[in-house]
């Protein structure tokens, strides 16, 4: 199987389904003539031309709210946020007007739209660059939010995501972009809301998504050779819908569970999960349910610190060690 | 003065209307035929009967939550959407029932929304500033002041895009002329060139505080700064809206031409019915225009004048409008109210498609 980037995989998945479909269209700032922020429409523009690649102005509130028009008279819009921290100044188009549509019309409305872009921190860009606001999107009923971390997942779930009826917001992640990572050729589809099990294990369950899916597995390694504690890592893959199975299955058979996000803590996308492990799975439990956030303070730009802001493999390792000492 | 002024809104009004309509000539109007007109006479009737039964319901406490009357503007809405073709849409704020009649929808189906009932053409969980027909090319009804425009160049957008000659129409009031939304729009349609008309309904209040306290400047001629034409017509009198839009209309079917147009256009009522409207105006501002420009009788006394409209017709298209109006609040007021088991259906196209779905996973959480 060829090894391609997260970056290139995102890419191939739009040009797969810009040629599927000819509702399908990029819109963005810097999708087009500059190749894309994060070079991920690199070379879109050359091979489908500007009626399909768009460039947009600076103007997210605009062009996202121009995106949920267009949906809703049949077109299928992917709209690229170069930064899913922009997504404030388009607040009202993707909360009121994507999230409510359908359900304000009585179900005669539909808003086939994604919105994608990276959401995280660690790139030393301050607090207005580093939001991760998908516990604040998922908290709205009528949309659906995906946070792929390999470029396998992020391929399949952003075809998934374009064929989607209802609106789909992408998370992607920077520091990811250039992760290699086997993706076959032939056409495949991950179904939106499945998790998927990255490394199996006895004695702690690590429920996680996004790029703490990779510093949860580094972890995972040093706590099996280190500490001889055996973790089984569950990636959400898909925070709304959420394949809660999946962790309770899990849960079930290794009673502790870690949750490590990058979130910050108050009403997190993990405060969720520990309700429902509780309500669900309370006689399953040996311990306390345990989470692992970014520290609680906006993002701080000092490069070696913000690494100790945000979850890291040092910290989840002792994380995990509180929970199973 | 008329000797019928019962036949439209207020009985007690003395009316000094023009005597004839300086837009008579324009082509547009020409065209129209003797039925043509008294169908939109009908539907101006018909949205102030509705409105003002409206009021009696919720006055009545069958109606919850806001209530934004449409009477006094009933030209501009009738005007515009009297242009309209098969490819053209219209897309509105939240004062959206008198858009609404006149795109064609029921009035038992508004009147039911407005009661909260299964029957509402949202199925009651829209409510007064939230109707939608998209079957007539109707996308709403949005409750937040200027966050409808942006979706309205989406819809041009994808008519651009499909190749369809049509236009779309994205009102709004004088109040959502400085949301930045609006001029994030309008940069898009003219960078873009697309088949939009901004339709700024100029009513003179953005609520409580008036165009010279919260706008500087000309409204339309914002325009300029995007490089769009714009324009300014009178909304009392629906043959001068015709003939504005008409030409703007033509030219974004055409052209992909977006235009600005200001209707200027007065509201009787408060800005919604929990505005006791005692503190911004002066009652005889009000009366001024109920006498002096009322689009009604601005219109009857010109069909009046061209023959065709009488007396006895006029008294017989207000009290079939008053008639229906009553009916569709006796319609509404027997229907159903939605079930609980209703209020998660028409969240997700999935969850409302099961044998369609493609995910996995909960979609719903308690």
């Amino acid at each position: 199987m060829p090894q391609i980037s997260y970056r290139e995989a995102i890419r191939h998945a739009l040009a797969e389904e810009i040629e599927r479909d000819k509702n399908v269209v990029l819109i963005g700032e810097e999708v087009g003539q500059f190749n894309g922020s994060y070079k991920v429409s690199e070379g879109l523009l050359a091979k489908f031309g500007p009626t399909r690649i768009v460039d947009t102005p600076i103007s997210e509130a605009g062009f996202i709210g121009l995106g949920v028009g267009a949906s809703m008279l049949g077109i299928r819009p992917v709209m690229e946020l170069m930064f899913w921290s922009f997504y404030s100044v388009a607040f009202d188009q993707i909360l009121n007007n994507a999230a409510n549509v359908r359900y304000m019309s009585g179900g005669l409305i539909n808003c086939p739209i994604v919105i994608r872009g990276p959401a995280n921190g660690g790139t030393n860009v301050g607090a207005t660059h580093s939001h991760t606001p998908e516990n604040i999107l998922a908290a709205h009923p009528g949309v659906k939010v995906v946070v792929p971390a390999t470029p396998y997942d992020a391929k399949g779930l952003l075809k998934s995501a374009i064929r989607d009826n209802d609106p789909v917001f992408f998370l992607e992640n920077t520091i990811l972009y250039g992760d290699k990572g086997e993706v076959p050729t032939e056409e495949y589809l991950i179904p939106l809301g499945k998790a998927d099990v990255k490394r199996e294990g006895t004695d702690l369950t690590i429920v996680t998504y996004g790029r703490c899916v990779l510093h949860s597995l580094a972890a995972a390694d040093l706590l099996q050779k280190e500490h001889d504690v055996s973790v089984e890592v569950v990636d959400l893959r898909s925070i709304r819908p959420l394949d809660i199975d999946t962790v309770l299955a899990s849960v079930a058979k290794t009673h502790r569970v870690l949750i490590v996000e990058e979130q910050k803590p108050f009403a997190s996308v993990g405060s969720q999960l520990a309700f429902m492990i509780q309500r669900e799975a309370f006689d399953e439990l040996d311990a306390p349910i345990h989470r692992l956030t970014t520290v609680d303070a906006p993002a701080i730009y000092s490069p070696p610190v913000e690494i100790e802001q945000l979850p890291n493999p040092q910290r989840i390792l002792k994380a995990a060690l509180e929970l199973t000492a | 003065m008329n000797k019928k002024p019962s036949a439209t809104a207020d009985s007690k009004a003395e009316t000094n209307v023009p005597s004839a309509s300086p837009a008579v000539s324009a082509a547009i109007n020409q065209q129209l035929s003797k039925d043509d007109k008294i169908a939109m006479f009908r539907t101006m009737m018909r949205i102030r009967r509705f409105e003002e039964r409206a009021l009696r319901a919720y006055q009545a406490k069958k109606i919850g939550g806001f209530l934004h009357l449409y009477i006094g503007q009933e030209a501009v809405a009738v005007g515009c959407c009297s242009l309209m073709g098969k490819n053209d849409h219209v897309i509105t704020a939240y004062r959206d029932h008198g858009h609404a009649i006149a795109v064609g929808m029921g009035l038992n189906e508004q009147m039911a929304e407005l009661y909260g009932r299964a029957t509402g053409c949202s199925k009651g969980k829209g409510g007064s500033m939230h109707f939608f027909a998209p079957d007539r090319n109707f996308w709403g009804g949005h409750g937040i002041v200027g966050g409808q425009i942006p979706l309205g160049t989406g819809l041009a957008y994808a008519l651009k895009y499909k190749g369809l000659k049509g236009a779309v129409m994205a009102f709004m009031g004088d109040g959502a002329v400085n949301q930045g939304a609006v001029h994030e729009a309008y940069n898009l349609a003219s960078l873009w060139q697309l088949p939009v008309i901004f339709v700024i309904e100029n009513n003179g209040y953005s609520m409580g505080t008036s165009q010279s306290r919260s706008s500087a400047g000309e409204l339309a001629k914002r325009a300029e700064g995007y490089d769009m034409a714009w324009d300014i017509c009178d909304g009392h009198d629906v043959y001068a809206v015709r003939a504005t839009m008409d030409k703007y209309l033509k030219l974004a079917r055409e052209e992909c031409k977006p235009a600005v147009i200001e209707i200027r256009c007065y509201r009787y009522r408060g800005h919604s019915v929990a505005d006791p409207d005692n503190t911004y105006r002066a009652k005889t501002e009000i009366e001024e225009y109920r006498t002096t420009k009322d689009p009604i009788q601005v219109y009857q006394k010109q069909l009046v004048s061209e023959g065709v409209l009488n007396d006895a017709l006029i008294e017989k298209i207000d009290t079939a409008a008053r008639a229906e109006a009553d009916a569709a609040a006796e319609f509404a007021e027997a229907s159903p109210y939605p079930t609980p088991d209703d209020i998660q259906k028409d969240v997700y196209w999935e969850a409302d498609h099961p044998a369609e779905r493609k995910s996995q996973g909960r979609l719903f959480f308690d």
